[in-house]
């Protein structure tokens, strides 16, 4: 059996629900990185659309006083997933650097990991993804293109994590604080996403997890511990809002 | 009270052996209908691997639906041979007897079956033998022991070995009746099959053991293969509904509910296709329907409990999963048909010796229940996935599509035509089990009715 090393990276990201304005573009973002299959109307009347981040947008209140509420929901990265122990192929394990890694080629589809999840953010490949010729040439020739049958889920874009790890590895050094960019923090237009090493203390996803406003989607519910860290929204009334 | 007519034992291997001798004219009819049946399902098959599983009503959330619901029924069906052959056979029940051969076959069919179905279900399934089989042990990956996916395999592979090992024991000293009946190559056919089957006392003693013996071997099975099933849903933490430690004695029970009532089934259309009226009677139709109320009404008593104590949490999520699986169209008439058709139509009917003894009332609630436990294993799992987490903003919504309900057709077919070629070739009575039970009993004078007395084996 290969047993992981330590490593000194846990990936981590912050989103500051209070700074999101629903724009949607790391939703985008994400999907011209990552080669998420294209969301047709086909797919959305057969309830299989694809986004490895989403925004969820609630409303609150009566009208007039209503107010949209937003949150980014990814892959969280559980420390503790539930979507891991229960795949019969190890098709989705934990790596040292603390993400949730889908391997593509092991996956059979049983769609268990899916079940698990209770956040909903795998997504199964019912069909085999198409696009329209005039989008071949903008696939991005770093991410594996999924075929029908297997689960897909946000990787904390580790194509870009890997690159800039050989750079590092390459100089004999770290990866430096903010060196790496995932696509949806490098698309978000008001700094809500930050992605950085948590094991590292300095880094600034380690101090904004320190945040008294830091909170974790369900993990007090069912204890998955996950990577994303949730900044409340700051409220007018200064009422702490919890997920 | 009941009479039986006492029959030599010539007369019950001719009206036993009518089966695999003379084949009724029905028969041929029969199974070509369901074999067609049968090729369809596979062309479906096809067309599914062929374009994916998009052909499938499933989406997401709802990532399971009537696949996995047909797997977890079919596994409840084989629950039958387990509980007439094995229990009934430790306990001395004399009244298995004429039943043990067809409970035990539809358990090794139905598990086949359900066999299948995590095969239809998964969306690579050529690539499902890394599921159950250690693979790339040079990178020193193995299957995940942690999923009850993986056991699944395990229990019903071993469930399977173990039944079909009964069933073959039990069908040997037939086997050479047969045998010295038939002349060509069915006889050769008979001698290969039946080792050299004698019928002295020492091999009458091996058989008799080893009867016993696979009977007590199988009695963990008994518990740990719907345990295991119900793991798949109750070991997810994020599935509202799901996450239960009643689920294990809760699908057991289920199981032996369904599982008994096919066998009642079973036994009416043995009645009425082969007219082994002398051995398959109203007294055992009775005897299983007291079994049924005992159990269904246990069964019963674990979903009021279930439903209980997921509402005594009074979460949003689980509220608003219960509240689409018992109040929203058309989940609510699921729902209410499940309870009439699995417990509140069947289980007092059965209070009634009229209803016991009447073989065709038998037949339709025996059916009914069965339909209703395919109903509530469909109400787990669709309408809880469909809710599953405080994320209402994923919410979705899920109805088999016709590539489904062909699946399922299969799947009944496939049971069926299984049934019927064996029963062309073996007796669906056990000959030498019959003739036993003609021995053990006898005709007692009470006052001035005769009633049958049934001598206790001797083990």
């Amino acid at each position: 059996m290969v047993t992981q090393q330590d490593s000194p990276y846990n990936w981590g990201m912050v989103v500051d629900v209070d700074r999101c304005t629903g724009c949607q573009a790391c939703v985008i973002a994400c999907q011209a990185e990552n080669n998420v299959p294209l969301n047709t109307e086909n797919l959305y009347k057969e309830q299989r659309t694809y986004s490895w981040i989403r925004v969820e947008r609630y409303w609150e209140g009566e009208f007039p006083d209503v107010k949209a509420r937003f949150i980014p929901i990814m892959c969280q990265h559980c420390g503790n997933a539930p979507c891991e122990p229960v795949c019969p192929v190890f098709a989705t394990y934990h790596n040292n650097e603390g993400l949730n890694v889908q391997v593509y080629n092991r996956c059979v589809g049983t769609r268990y990991c899916a079940i698990g999840c209770p956040y909903n953010v795998r997504f199964f490949n019912y069909w085999e993804p198409v696009w329209p010729e005039a989008l071949r040439n903008q696939l991005n020739p770093d991410v594996t293109i999924r075929s029908r049958g297997i689960m897909e889920k946000c990787s904390f874009c580790i194509q870009r994590i890997r690159r800039a790890e050989r750079v590092a590895r390459r100089d004999d050094r770290l990866v430096a604080d903010g060196e790496i960019q995932t696509a949806c923090t490098q698309a978000c237009p008001t700094n809500a996403l930050t992605f950085g090493n948590l094991k590292d203390p300095d880094s600034k996803v380690s101090r904004m997890s320190k945040d008294r406003r830091a909170y974790k989607l369900l993990d007090e519910k069912i204890g998955t511990d996950p990577n994303v860290i949730y900044l409340a929204r700051v409220e007018e009334k200064a009422e702490a809002v919890h997920g | 009270m009941q009479q039986r007519r006492q029959l030599n034992e010539i007369a019950v291997n001719r009206e036993l052996l009518n089966g695999a001798l003379d084949t009724p004219a029905w028969w041929k009819w029969a199974v070509i209908g369901l074999a067609s049946v049968v090729i369809m399902g596979l062309v479906v098959f096809g067309f599914q691997t062929n374009r994916g599983l998009g052909v499938t009503g499933l989406s997401r959330p709802v990532f399971w639906g009537a696949y996995i619901t047909t797997f977890v029924f079919w596994v409840g069906i084989s629950h039958a041979g387990i509980m007439i052959s094995a229990i009934l056979r430790l306990t001395q029940a004399e009244w298995r007897r004429p039943v043990t051969r067809a409970a035990e076959l539809l358990t090794v069919f139905s598990l086949l079956t359900a066999l299948s179905f995590p095969l239809i279900h998964a969306g690579r399934p050529w690539r499902i033998i890394y599921w159950i089989l250690p693979y790339d042990y040079a990178r020193g990956i193995w299957p995940n022991i942690r999923s009850p996916l993986i056991w699944d395999p395990v229990a019903i592979g071993t469930y399977l070995t173990g039944s079909t090992l009964f069933l073959y024991v039990a069908l040997l000293p037939d086997l050479a009746v047969l045998r010295d009946r038939t002349v060509g190559w069915r006889h050769a056919f008979y001698t290969m099959l039946a080792l050299g089957w004698r019928g002295n006392p020492r091999q009458w003693k091996l058989q008799t053991v080893s009867g016993i013996l696979l009977s007590a071997l199988m009695l963990p099975i008994f518990v740990s293969v719907h345990s295991i099933v119900s793991w798949d849903f109750a070991v997810t933490p994020g599935v509202e509904g799901w996450n239960s430690t009643i689920f294990a004695p809760y699908f057991v029970i289920g199981a032996i509910h369904s599982g008994v009532s096919a066998v009642v089934t079973m036994m009416a259309l043995m009645r009425w296709l082969w007219k082994w009226d002398n051995f398959i009677r109203p007294e055992h139709f009775d005897a299983l329907a007291r079994l049924l109320i005992v159990v269904g009404t246990a069964w019963f008593g674990f979903t009021l409990v279930e439903i209980l104590f997921s509402l005594y949490t009074l979460e949003g999520s689980e509220l608003a999963f219960r509240d689409v699986q018992a109040f929203q169209w058309p989940w609510s008439f699921f729902f209410v048909s499940f309870m009439m058709l699995a417990f509140f139509i069947p289980v007092p009917m059965w209070l009634f010796k009229s209803v016991r003894n009447s073989i065709p009332l038998m037949f339709w609630t025996s059916i009914m229940v069965n339909i209703g436990m395919w109903l509530e294993r469909f109400l787990i799992i669709v309408p809880a996935l469909s809710r599953k987490t405080p994320f209402v903003y994923t919410y979705g919504e899920y109805s088999p599509s016709m590539v489904e309900f062909a699946m399922m057709a299969w799947s009944l077919a496939f049971v069926g035509m299984n049934m019927l070629l064996f029963a062309r070739f073996f007796p669906l009575v056990p000959l030498f089990e019959s003739k036993e039970s003609q021995i053990f009993t006898m005709d007692m004078k009470i006052g001035r009715a005769t009633i049958p007395a049934v001598l206790r084996e001797q083990e």
